[in-house]
């Protein structure tokens, strides 16, 4: 009997210290990026996240100390203009995403007929699972040069009065915040609807039937009785694809453009995201000897991460219970 | 529930208001259906129809040279890595999970599955960074296949951790309980009983993950790097092609043959990763 217990005990210990491999890997990968953005945070204080100016400085002569750090001459590491990128990407996406994932799901729950229903709303995930790489290739082809071609002077004949919205004022390739944001949208677009469709799919019968019963149209069943129900769910829906948004990389840096060092001035100017920035820059940023441009980047890392944990961790209080794999 | 109600009296100014303002609402939900499923539709169609144009036997027998060639050596590179990342992941992430659905229920299981979400959340790129910094410098494994593989796996551990977590729960407690009640050992009740039953489940995560790990692209392109020739068996020091990285680089090549190749390669990743989807959706979900 006591051998038994022993033998338990190993076995729960074997898979206790498994389990505790994820936790401690996260904890690894935050203190790594940390160590080695240490000297950037040190050298960039907090003029990193208040400007604009992205420069490696003069590679080509030998290093000099500033401000107690050796780094090339000239070299300045802000990046206010790929948070503004970031940000203005996915609240973008967001515009567009949350009053079509609104009325995906309602469609869905309320308006598509039972038995092609599954068929439906597997579509709608199965836009989440494209690869976002696929996604940019799709942007790269079809909607860079949509925008460029009708949406882009569509809208500047609408709102071309104002400058933002003028598409005269930008190069006009389709490439740029519009694009990043449609493409942006597209990808949250079924996170958000899903959510809400699981929890619109569990509004007790009783709300509907006494609405009914008060002379309400079905419609007004669904927006006056059952979307206040469901709000606090779609509301962490949101988050959960903000969150997503702000860590996209591949696709947005397929079509936003690339830009560096500028705020964007209209919806059509190129952009950057601190995602798409990392990747693209890391092979220019190797050149520098002194290494603090790559340790610039592992703080841009290290921002995006405790922004998107920060994101993360609300949708997760707001939707109690709820995971991002989805009960399958 | 019908959706019309049959008013004998004629309609006030009111009623006719509802009414329209509903029909109008219903109009708008199916738009924004539409606005999700022909950008889908359109997607699916266009890789298809171009990436099928490029399609040929050379495409799979030859590894491309600069931009032309086939994509033997990217199919291959992909194989190994998403394969090579289950090796890891799926120990650790159906352990973990069946670790939170049997004995998670305290305070350190709320921790694990808190952080687990956490890390699921973290931006690709982010994980991408840290496997270049760590092994590829750190450990001087340079670009190669294990970098990669050990890169894609820390992000379906999590996946697969939740996934199985939520199949294991379903499988019944008297099944737990009878198994015991014969006398069975811990261990034997976990993996005869629970994981046997939970199977489909984690079979299901299984597959999901192999889906990720096939159209990842962020996390390889500092990890794996970028190879034209085949995979030579060696884990370190070796770069690695894979298909999701043709697609991103060969799009932007100002070459017919490149942006052939790149749509051939994103259908192939796009079937992948569909059939994986459409596969376990419709042979293992229940639908009720």
């Amino acid at each position: 009997m006591k051998r038994q217990a022993k033998r338990l005990n190993l076995f729960r210990l074997t898979l206790t210290s498994i389990a505790i491999v994820i936790p401690v890997s996260l904890i690894i990968i935050v203190v790594f990026l940390g160590q080695y953005a240490w000297q950037a945070i040190g050298f960039n204080g907090i003029r990193f996240l208040g400007t604009i100016d992205w420069s490696l400085g003069n590679l080509y002569m030998n290093p000099v100390v500033t401000r107690g750090y050796q780094v090339p001459i000239g070299a300045d590491y802000g990046i206010l203009a790929f948070i503004v990128g970031t940000l203005f990407s996915s609240l973008l996406a967001l515009l567009f995403a949350l009053p079509v994932a609104v009325g995906t799901a309602i469609f869905l729950s309320e308006a598509a007929p039972d038995r092609v229903r599954p068929v439906l709303s597997m579509l709608v995930e199965l836009v989440a699972v494209v690869p976002s790489v696929v996604f940019g290739l799709w942007g790269i082809y079809v909607l860079a040069p949509l925008i460029s071609h009708y949406i882009g002077p569509g809208i500047t004949a609408v709102l071309g009065f104002i400058p933002f919205f003028n598409m005269n004022n930008s190069t006009g390739s389709g490439f740029g915040l519009l694009a990043a944001g449609t493409v942006l949208a597209l990808m949250i677009t079924p996170i958000i609807a899903t959510t809400l469709y699981d929890a619109l799919r569990q509004v007790p019968l009783d709300l509907r039937e006494s609405a009914v019963a008060l002379g309400a149209t079905r419609f007004e069943v669904v927006t006056k009785i059952m979307m206040p129900t469901v709000r606090i769910t779609l509301i962490g829906g949101v988050v959960l694809g903000l969150g997503r948004a702000l860590g996209e990389t591949m696709a947005v840096l397929m079509v936003s453009g690339g830009a560096l060092n500028y705020l964007p001035k209209t919806i059509f100017t190129p952009i950057s995201t601190m995602a798409a920035f990392i990747l693209s820059q890391l092979d220019s940023a190797l050149q520098d000897p002194t290494n603090m441009a790559v340790k610039s980047l592992a703080e841009i890392a290290l921002v995006l991460f405790v922004i998107t944990l920060g994101v993360n961790a609300v949708a997760r209080m707001i939707v109690r219970g709820a995971t991002f794999v989805r009960n399958i | 529930m019908s959706a019309t109600f049959d008013v004998k009296a004629r309609r006030s100014a009111l009623e006719t208001k509802r009414i329209v303002s509903s029909a109008v609402g219903w109009g708008l939900c199916g738009l924004a259906f539409l606005l999700v499923a022909v950008p889908l539709l359109d997607l699916v169609l266009t890789i298809t129809i171009k990436g099928a144009s490029a399609f040929s036997i050379s495409l799979f027998t030859t590894s491309s040279n600069g931009v032309t060639g086939g994509l033997l050596a990217a199919i291959v590179g992909t194989a190994v890595l998403s394969l090579g990342s289950l090796v890891f992941a799926v120990p650790i992430g159906v352990g973990a999970g069946m670790y939170l659905s049997e004995y998670g229920q305290n305070r350190l299981g709320s921790v694990i599955r808190f952080l687990s979400d956490t890390l699921t959340g973290m931006p690709s790129i982010v994980l991408g960074y840290f496997s270049y910094i760590t092994m590829v410098i750190g450990l001087g494994w340079q670009f190669s296949a294990l970098a990669g593989a050990i890169t894609l796996a820390i992000m379906v551990v999590p996946y697969l951790a939740r996934i199985t977590e939520l199949s294991l729960q379903r499988v019944p407690v008297q099944m737990r309980e009878a198994a015991y009640a014969l006398g069975a050992q811990e261990r034997t009740v976990a993996f005869k009983v629970v994981l046997a039953a939970g199977a489909p489940g984690v079979i299901t995560g299984v597959l999901l993950g192999l889906a990720i790990s096939v159209g990842e692209t962020a996390p390889l392109i500092y990890t794996a790097g970028w190879s034209n020739y085949l995979w030579n068996g060696k884990l370190t020091n070796q770069p690695i092609g894979y298909l999701t990285y043709v697609i991103w680089t060969f799009i932007n090549q100002p070459y017919k043959s490149a942006h052939a190749l790149a749509f051939a390669a994103a259908l192939l990743v796009m079937l992948v990763v569909l059939a994986i989807n459409i596969g376990v959706r419709v042979v293992l979900r229940p639908r009720t």
